[in-house]
Protein backbone atom coordinates (compact mmCIF):
# COMPACT_ATOMS: atom_id res chain seq x y z
CA UNK A 1 0.00 0.00 0.00
CA UNK A 2 3.35 1.80 1.02
CA UNK A 3 3.27 3.29 -3.21
CA UNK A 4 5.34 6.59 -3.29
CA UNK A 5 2.85 9.16 -2.67
CA UNK A 6 3.37 12.26 -3.85
CA UNK A 7 4.26 14.86 -1.29
CA UNK A 8 1.34 14.93 0.75
CA UNK A 9 0.21 17.14 3.97
CA UNK A 10 -2.68 15.43 5.92
CA UNK A 11 -4.67 18.29 7.71
CA UNK A 12 -6.24 17.50 10.96
CA UNK A 13 -8.64 20.15 12.27
CA UNK A 14 -8.76 19.82 15.71
CA UNK A 15 -10.90 21.41 18.67
CA UNK A 16 -10.85 19.77 21.96
CA UNK A 17 -10.13 16.53 20.98
CA UNK A 18 -7.48 16.04 23.02
CA UNK A 19 -8.87 12.05 23.54
CA UNK A 20 -8.43 11.03 20.00
CA UNK A 21 -6.25 13.09 18.17
CA UNK A 22 -2.93 11.64 19.28
CA UNK A 23 -4.43 7.83 18.02
CA UNK A 24 -5.62 9.41 14.88
CA UNK A 25 -1.86 10.90 14.10
CA UNK A 26 -0.29 7.58 15.47
CA UNK A 27 -2.37 5.64 13.12
CA UNK A 28 -1.88 7.79 9.87
CA UNK A 29 1.90 7.64 10.50
CA UNK A 30 1.55 3.56 10.85
CA UNK A 31 -0.11 3.40 7.31
CA UNK A 32 1.61 6.39 5.11
CA UNK A 33 4.79 8.57 5.24
CA UNK A 34 3.23 11.83 5.29
CA UNK A 35 3.45 15.08 7.55
CA UNK A 36 0.79 15.67 8.88
CA UNK A 37 -0.56 19.38 10.59
CA UNK A 38 -2.86 19.83 13.29
CA UNK A 39 -4.89 23.13 13.44
CA UNK A 40 -5.10 23.47 16.61
CA UNK A 41 -8.38 25.50 16.68
CA UNK A 42 -8.65 27.46 20.17
CA UNK A 43 -8.74 24.72 22.46
CA UNK A 44 -8.97 24.70 25.77
CA UNK A 45 -7.69 21.10 26.46
CA UNK A 46 -4.22 19.66 25.82
CA UNK A 47 -4.73 19.23 21.65
CA UNK A 48 -1.56 20.99 20.80
CA UNK A 49 0.55 19.12 23.59
CA UNK A 50 -0.60 15.18 22.52
CA UNK A 51 -0.64 16.45 18.98
CA UNK A 52 3.37 17.59 18.99
CA UNK A 53 4.44 14.37 21.08
CA UNK A 54 2.66 12.23 18.79
CA UNK A 55 4.84 13.84 15.75
CA UNK A 56 2.91 16.53 13.94
CA UNK A 57 3.31 19.79 13.14
CA UNK A 58 0.51 21.80 15.07
CA UNK A 59 -0.51 25.15 14.28
CA UNK A 60 -2.59 26.96 17.05
CA UNK A 61 -4.79 29.18 16.38
CA UNK A 62 -5.28 31.99 18.95
CA UNK A 63 -9.38 31.39 19.33
CA UNK A 64 -12.15 29.17 18.27
CA UNK A 65 -12.62 29.75 14.13
CA UNK A 66 -14.65 26.99 13.71
CA UNK A 67 -13.84 24.13 10.58
CA UNK A 68 -13.50 26.49 8.03
CA UNK A 69 -10.77 28.45 9.64
CA UNK A 70 -9.15 25.96 10.85
CA UNK A 71 -8.84 24.11 6.95
CA UNK A 72 -8.40 27.70 5.65
CA UNK A 73 -5.36 27.97 7.44
CA UNK A 74 -4.16 24.41 6.68
CA UNK A 75 -4.83 24.65 2.96
CA UNK A 76 -3.49 28.04 2.93
CA UNK A 77 0.41 26.45 4.80
CA UNK A 78 0.24 23.43 2.34
CA UNK A 79 0.19 25.91 -0.45
CA UNK A 80 3.11 27.54 1.32
CA UNK A 81 5.20 24.95 1.99
CA UNK A 82 5.17 23.43 -1.48
CA UNK A 83 2.63 20.43 -0.60
CA UNK A 84 1.45 18.61 -3.71
CA UNK A 85 -1.38 17.34 -1.71
CA UNK A 86 -3.80 18.36 0.95
CA UNK A 87 -6.00 15.69 2.70
CA UNK A 88 -8.68 17.06 5.35
CA UNK A 89 -8.84 14.12 8.04
CA UNK A 90 -11.40 14.38 10.86
CA UNK A 91 -9.33 14.71 14.60
CA UNK A 92 -12.21 12.16 15.99
CA UNK A 93 -11.02 8.97 14.78
CA UNK A 94 -14.41 8.47 12.16
CA UNK A 95 -11.88 8.35 9.17
CA UNK A 96 -9.76 5.67 8.41
CA UNK A 97 -5.94 6.57 7.01
CA UNK A 98 -6.27 3.04 4.90
CA UNK A 99 -7.98 4.87 2.56
CA UNK A 100 -5.76 8.03 2.31
CA UNK A 101 -3.55 6.31 -0.68
CA UNK A 102 -7.12 5.46 -2.11
CA UNK A 103 -8.12 9.77 -1.85
CA UNK A 104 -4.77 10.43 -2.95
CA UNK A 105 -4.54 8.20 -5.84
CA UNK A 106 -8.12 9.47 -7.20
CA UNK A 107 -6.93 12.94 -7.46
CA UNK A 108 -5.33 11.73 -10.50
CA UNK A 109 -7.59 13.23 -12.96
CA UNK A 110 -9.48 15.29 -10.39
CA UNK A 111 -8.47 18.25 -8.25
CA UNK A 112 -10.77 17.19 -5.22
CA UNK A 113 -11.78 13.96 -3.89
CA UNK A 114 -13.95 13.49 -1.62
CA UNK A 115 -14.28 10.14 0.79
CA UNK A 116 -17.78 9.73 0.65
CA UNK A 117 -19.76 6.87 3.37
CA UNK A 118 -21.92 4.66 1.49
CA UNK A 119 -23.63 2.50 3.76
CA UNK A 120 -24.04 4.17 6.55
CA UNK A 121 -26.18 2.70 9.75
CA UNK A 122 -27.02 5.86 11.37
CA UNK A 123 -29.26 5.26 14.28
CA UNK A 124 -32.57 5.31 13.30
CA UNK A 125 -34.00 8.63 14.87
CA UNK A 126 -37.50 9.41 14.42
CA UNK A 127 -36.40 12.88 13.19
CA UNK A 128 -34.25 11.19 10.27
CA UNK A 129 -36.29 11.47 7.49
CA UNK A 130 -35.83 15.34 7.74
CA UNK A 131 -31.91 14.93 7.96
CA UNK A 132 -31.88 12.26 5.11
CA UNK A 133 -34.06 14.74 3.00
CA UNK A 134 -31.46 17.19 3.25
CA UNK A 135 -28.99 15.08 2.77
CA UNK A 136 -30.87 13.93 -0.43
CA UNK A 137 -31.59 17.43 -1.53
CA UNK A 138 -27.62 18.61 -1.45
CA UNK A 139 -26.51 15.36 -3.31
CA UNK A 140 -28.39 15.97 -5.72
CA UNK A 141 -27.57 19.98 -6.18
CA UNK A 142 -24.43 19.36 -5.89
CA UNK A 143 -24.23 16.51 -7.95
CA UNK A 144 -25.62 19.19 -11.01
CA UNK A 145 -22.88 21.58 -10.13
CA UNK A 146 -20.14 19.72 -9.94
CA UNK A 147 -21.44 17.05 -13.28
CA UNK A 148 -20.57 14.12 -11.32
CA UNK A 149 -22.54 11.80 -8.93
CA UNK A 150 -21.66 12.83 -5.53
CA UNK A 151 -23.84 10.61 -2.23
CA UNK A 152 -22.11 12.12 0.92
CA UNK A 153 -21.89 15.94 0.35
CA UNK A 154 -21.10 16.55 3.96
CA UNK A 155 -18.26 14.29 4.18
CA UNK A 156 -15.48 15.79 5.95
CA UNK A 157 -12.78 13.34 4.66
CA UNK A 158 -11.01 14.87 1.34
CA UNK A 159 -7.77 15.16 -0.27
CA UNK A 160 -7.14 18.18 -2.67
CA UNK A 161 -4.52 19.08 -5.65
CA UNK A 162 -2.43 22.08 -5.74
CA UNK A 163 -5.46 23.44 -7.80
CA UNK A 164 -8.01 22.65 -5.06
CA UNK A 165 -5.99 24.24 -2.58
CA UNK A 166 -6.14 26.94 -3.76
CA UNK A 167 -9.47 27.41 -4.39
CA UNK A 168 -9.93 26.38 -0.84
CA UNK A 169 -7.43 28.62 0.99
CA UNK A 170 -8.89 31.52 -1.04
CA UNK A 171 -12.80 30.65 -0.61
CA UNK A 172 -13.09 28.02 2.24
CA UNK A 173 -16.44 29.62 4.40
CA UNK A 174 -16.10 29.62 8.12
CA UNK A 175 -19.61 28.99 8.88
CA UNK A 176 -20.78 25.24 9.57
CA UNK A 177 -22.35 23.62 6.57
CA UNK A 178 -20.69 25.93 4.87
CA UNK A 179 -17.04 24.29 5.55
CA UNK A 180 -18.32 21.51 3.79
CA UNK A 181 -20.69 22.17 0.97
CA UNK A 182 -20.32 25.37 -0.10
CA UNK A 183 -16.56 25.00 -0.37
CA UNK A 184 -17.97 22.28 -3.36
CA UNK A 185 -19.98 24.59 -4.71
CA UNK A 186 -16.82 27.38 -4.84
CA UNK A 187 -14.83 24.43 -6.32
CA UNK A 188 -16.67 23.53 -8.56
CA UNK A 189 -17.44 27.05 -10.06
CA UNK A 190 -14.03 27.81 -9.87
CA UNK A 191 -13.37 25.03 -11.98
CA UNK A 192 -12.15 22.23 -10.15
CA UNK A 193 -13.29 18.45 -10.97
CA UNK A 194 -14.38 16.97 -8.20
CA UNK A 195 -14.66 13.17 -7.73
CA UNK A 196 -16.08 10.67 -4.72
CA UNK A 197 -14.58 7.54 -3.46
CA UNK A 198 -16.07 5.09 -1.59
CA UNK A 199 -14.48 5.34 2.17
CA UNK A 200 -15.33 3.25 5.48
CA UNK A 201 -16.68 5.43 8.06
CA UNK A 202 -16.06 4.50 11.97
CA UNK A 203 -18.13 5.57 14.70
CA UNK A 204 -16.50 8.28 16.01
CA UNK A 205 -15.54 8.39 19.57
CA UNK A 206 -17.24 10.90 21.25
CA UNK A 207 -20.54 10.80 19.78
CA UNK A 208 -22.36 13.18 17.63
CA UNK A 209 -24.79 15.56 19.29
CA UNK A 210 -28.63 14.29 19.04
CA UNK A 211 -30.56 16.03 15.72
CA UNK A 212 -33.68 17.55 17.48
CA UNK A 213 -36.62 18.02 14.89
CA UNK A 214 -35.61 21.72 15.18
CA UNK A 215 -31.77 21.71 14.63
CA UNK A 216 -32.77 19.45 11.90
CA UNK A 217 -35.34 22.21 10.27
CA UNK A 218 -32.39 24.84 10.85
CA UNK A 219 -30.28 22.53 9.21
CA UNK A 220 -32.38 21.85 5.98
CA UNK A 221 -32.77 25.52 6.09
CA UNK A 222 -29.30 26.44 6.52
CA UNK A 223 -28.50 24.38 3.78
CA UNK A 224 -30.90 25.80 1.37
CA UNK A 225 -29.89 29.26 1.65
CA UNK A 226 -26.33 28.50 1.87
CA UNK A 227 -26.75 26.59 -1.40
CA UNK A 228 -28.64 29.26 -3.50
CA UNK A 229 -25.82 31.93 -2.06
CA UNK A 230 -23.11 29.98 -3.06
CA UNK A 231 -24.68 29.22 -6.11
CA UNK A 232 -25.89 32.49 -7.60
CA UNK A 233 -22.83 34.23 -5.83
CA UNK A 234 -19.75 35.93 -8.39
CA UNK A 235 -16.35 33.53 -7.28
CA UNK A 236 -14.01 36.13 -8.82
CA UNK A 237 -11.42 33.15 -10.55
CA UNK A 238 -7.60 33.57 -10.28
CA UNK B 1 -40.77 77.49 22.96
CA UNK B 2 -44.17 74.87 23.13
CA UNK B 3 -43.18 71.77 24.92
CA UNK B 4 -41.80 69.55 22.44
CA UNK B 5 -39.66 71.89 21.09
CA UNK B 6 -37.48 72.48 24.20
CA UNK B 7 -37.41 68.78 24.46
CA UNK B 8 -36.45 67.94 20.59
CA UNK B 9 -34.08 70.80 21.28
CA UNK B 10 -32.44 69.32 24.73
CA UNK B 11 -31.97 66.00 23.08
CA UNK B 12 -30.00 67.06 20.07
CA UNK B 13 -27.88 69.27 21.46
CA UNK B 14 -27.26 66.68 24.50
CA UNK B 15 -26.31 64.23 21.38
CA UNK B 16 -24.11 66.94 20.32
CA UNK B 17 -22.07 67.13 23.21
CA UNK B 18 -21.86 63.05 23.81
CA UNK B 19 -20.45 63.17 20.29
CA UNK B 20 -18.05 66.12 20.83
CA UNK B 21 -16.51 64.46 24.02
CA UNK B 22 -16.08 61.02 22.39
CA UNK B 23 -14.42 62.39 19.93
CA UNK B 24 -11.96 64.47 22.24
CA UNK B 25 -11.02 61.22 23.45
CA UNK B 26 -10.65 59.47 20.63
CA UNK B 27 -12.98 56.55 21.58
CA UNK B 28 -15.16 57.85 18.19
CA UNK B 29 -13.88 57.70 14.29
CA UNK B 30 -14.98 60.52 12.23
CA UNK B 31 -16.70 58.82 9.94
CA UNK B 32 -18.73 57.21 12.51
CA UNK B 33 -19.03 60.47 14.13
CA UNK B 34 -20.11 62.29 10.52
CA UNK B 35 -23.38 59.98 10.29
CA UNK B 36 -24.08 60.68 13.71
CA UNK B 37 -23.65 64.70 13.76
CA UNK B 38 -25.49 64.99 10.55
CA UNK B 39 -28.31 63.06 12.10
CA UNK B 40 -28.22 65.21 15.32
CA UNK B 41 -27.74 68.65 12.86
CA UNK B 42 -30.81 67.63 11.23
CA UNK B 43 -33.25 67.17 14.23
CA UNK B 44 -32.21 70.30 15.68
CA UNK B 45 -33.17 72.57 12.95
CA UNK B 46 -36.96 70.33 13.20
CA UNK B 47 -36.99 71.39 16.86
CA UNK B 48 -36.11 74.64 16.08
CA UNK B 49 -38.19 75.37 13.02
CA UNK B 50 -40.97 72.77 13.63
CA UNK B 51 -42.92 74.94 10.43
CA UNK B 52 -40.49 72.74 8.03
CA UNK B 53 -41.88 69.65 9.77
CA UNK B 54 -45.23 70.47 8.91
CA UNK B 55 -45.01 71.46 5.54
CA UNK B 56 -42.69 68.82 4.41
CA UNK B 57 -45.65 66.26 5.78
CA UNK B 58 -47.97 67.90 3.68
CA UNK B 59 -46.33 68.18 0.78
CA UNK B 60 -46.14 64.69 0.96
CA UNK B 61 -49.53 64.24 1.56
CA UNK B 62 -48.87 62.16 5.70
CA UNK B 63 -51.35 63.72 8.03
CA UNK B 64 -49.36 63.49 11.15
CA UNK B 65 -46.22 65.01 11.38
CA UNK B 66 -45.24 62.44 14.11
CA UNK B 67 -45.88 59.95 11.20
CA UNK B 68 -42.96 61.30 9.17
CA UNK B 69 -40.25 61.35 11.93
CA UNK B 70 -41.00 58.00 12.63
CA UNK B 71 -41.02 57.02 9.31
CA UNK B 72 -37.77 58.73 8.49
CA UNK B 73 -36.00 57.34 11.81
CA UNK B 74 -37.20 53.99 11.58
CA UNK B 75 -35.65 54.16 7.56
CA UNK B 76 -32.23 56.09 9.29
CA UNK B 77 -32.08 53.95 11.61
CA UNK B 78 -32.25 50.28 9.47
CA UNK B 79 -29.71 51.77 7.62
CA UNK B 80 -27.42 51.94 9.83
CA UNK B 81 -27.92 48.84 11.23
CA UNK B 82 -27.01 47.28 7.85
CA UNK B 83 -23.88 49.25 7.55
CA UNK B 84 -22.88 48.49 10.98
CA UNK B 85 -23.75 44.58 10.09
CA UNK B 86 -21.50 45.12 6.86
CA UNK B 87 -18.40 46.47 8.68
CA UNK B 88 -18.50 43.95 11.96
CA UNK B 89 -18.75 41.30 8.71
CA UNK B 90 -15.82 42.72 7.40
CA UNK B 91 -14.15 42.92 10.99
CA UNK B 92 -14.50 39.66 11.26
CA UNK B 93 -13.51 38.50 7.93
CA UNK B 94 -10.04 40.35 8.82
CA UNK B 95 -9.47 39.12 12.20
CA UNK B 96 -10.18 35.76 11.22
CA UNK B 97 -7.55 36.16 8.26
CA UNK B 98 -5.43 37.10 11.09
CA UNK B 99 -5.88 34.62 13.39
CA UNK B 100 -4.98 31.91 10.60
CA UNK B 101 -2.05 33.57 9.33
CA UNK B 102 -0.58 34.25 13.27
CA UNK B 103 -1.41 30.55 13.41
CA UNK B 104 1.08 29.72 10.59
CA UNK B 105 3.64 32.22 11.63
CA UNK B 106 4.00 30.84 15.25
CA UNK B 107 4.50 27.10 13.36
CA UNK B 108 6.63 28.64 11.12
CA UNK B 109 8.80 30.17 13.85
CA UNK B 110 8.42 27.47 16.16
CA UNK B 111 10.14 25.28 13.50
CA UNK B 112 13.08 27.69 12.80
CA UNK B 113 13.85 27.99 16.52
CA UNK B 114 13.69 23.87 16.85
CA UNK B 115 15.16 22.25 14.31
CA UNK B 116 14.45 18.47 14.01
CA UNK B 117 18.38 17.92 14.82
CA UNK B 118 18.43 18.26 18.67
CA UNK B 119 22.09 18.26 18.43
CA UNK B 120 21.97 22.23 20.29
CA UNK B 121 19.50 23.34 22.51
CA UNK B 122 16.98 26.52 21.20
CA UNK B 123 17.73 29.61 22.45
CA UNK B 124 16.39 30.22 25.49
CA UNK B 125 12.77 31.19 25.16
CA UNK B 126 10.00 31.42 27.82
Amino acid sequence: MSAALPRTLVVVPAWNEAATVGEVIAEIKRQVDVDVLVVDDGSTDTTAEVASEAGALVARLPFNLGVGGAMRAGYRYALRHGYDVAVQVDADGQHDPADLPKLVAALDGADIVIGARFAHKEDTYSVRWLRWWAMLLLAWVLSRVTRTRLTDVTSGYRAANRRGMAAFARHYPAEYLGDTVESLVIAARLGCVIRQVPVTMRTRGGGRASHSPVRSAIYLARAVVALVLALTRRWDDE
Amino acid sequence: MSAPQVLGLVAALGGLVVLLELLRRRTLREKYALIWSVLLLVSLVGAIFPGMVYRLTDAIGLEVPANLIFFVAFLVLFGLSVQFSLELGRTEERVRTLAEELAILRLEVEQRNAPPTDSEPPVDEV
